[in-house]
């Protein structure tokens, strides 16, 4: 995975972060939405907190709803957010 | 072909089932849910007053998401017509969050419609609430279990 990803963050996920967006270069090694994550908390201590609870974190990939084991292809957009609460 | 909107502006009901309905003589009947800004005093942390909810949503995804939702019901019931309306930003207790509205020939089909709607919009559409309270506290509305459940009835 040496080409870049564009992470979004929503609701508590992006207080926690601290930005709504960013770009990052993972290494090659990060596959799955489940090894980003891993990768992202290991960032520093904003990332880390953020994903503390991983239980309560969804996730889409291109805009579609995906799950932990989905594969990440370079450019992809990623976004990271609690369960839905609209309606 | 649903009519869905993600706005801040609020919406006229009259004005929304005026549109669905116009010109049109094969509806037999409508199904309608508003969901509204509600100050739950019973709960906990909104024992002061809930000042105001915000919704957030992502934007990109939201519009693709409810299509998705709303093609499904039109698919299911053989809808004749469906408006989803979805605001965002901040809104006060009293005022309306979302609207769906359903047409179709017969009763049952305009109602189980509607109901489906909301049940998978709660559940499937990309938005968040946030609850600000008289007391200056804000904190995230956690998703319900119940919402799930009533999700998955259909």
């Amino acid at each position: 995975m040496p080409a870049p990803l564009t992470v979004l963050y929503f609701a508590w996920l992006r207080e926690r972060v601290g930005v709504a967006e960013e770009t990052v270069s993972p290494p090659n090694s990060v596959a799955t939405v489940a090894d980003l994550i891993e990768y992202l908390a290991n960032l520093d201590q904003r990332h880390a907190a953020a994903f503390r609870d991983r239980k309560s974190v969804r996730c889409a990939v291109n805009q579609e709803f995906a799950d932990a084991s989905a594969i990440l292809r370079p450019g992809d957009e990623v976004g990271f957010f609690p369960p839905v609460t609209g309606g | 072909m649903a009519t869905i909107s993600v706005r801040t502006e609020d919406f006229d009901v009259a004005a929304e089932i005026a549109r669905l309905t116009s010109g049109r003589t094969d509806i037999g009947g409508l199904g309608c849910f508003i969901g509204v800004v509600r100050d739950d005093k019973t709960h906990e942390p909104s024992a002061h007053g809930l000042r105001a909810l915000t919704l957030e949503h992502y934007p990109a995804m939201t519009m693709r998401a409810i299509g998705r939702i709303t093609d499904e019901a039109e698919r299911r019931w053989g809808l004749l017509g469906c408006t989803v309306i979805h605001r965002v930003g901040r809104m006060l207790p009293g005022e309306n969050i979302v609207l769906v509205l359903t047409a179709s020939a017969h009763r049952q089909a305009a109602l189980d419609a509607t109901a489906f709607l909301i049940d998978w919009l709660k559940t499937k559409a990309p938005f968040w609430k946030r609850e600000e309270f008289q007391s200056g506290e804000g904190v995230w509305v956690e998703a319900r279990d119940a919402d799930d459940t009533a999700a998955a009835r259909w």
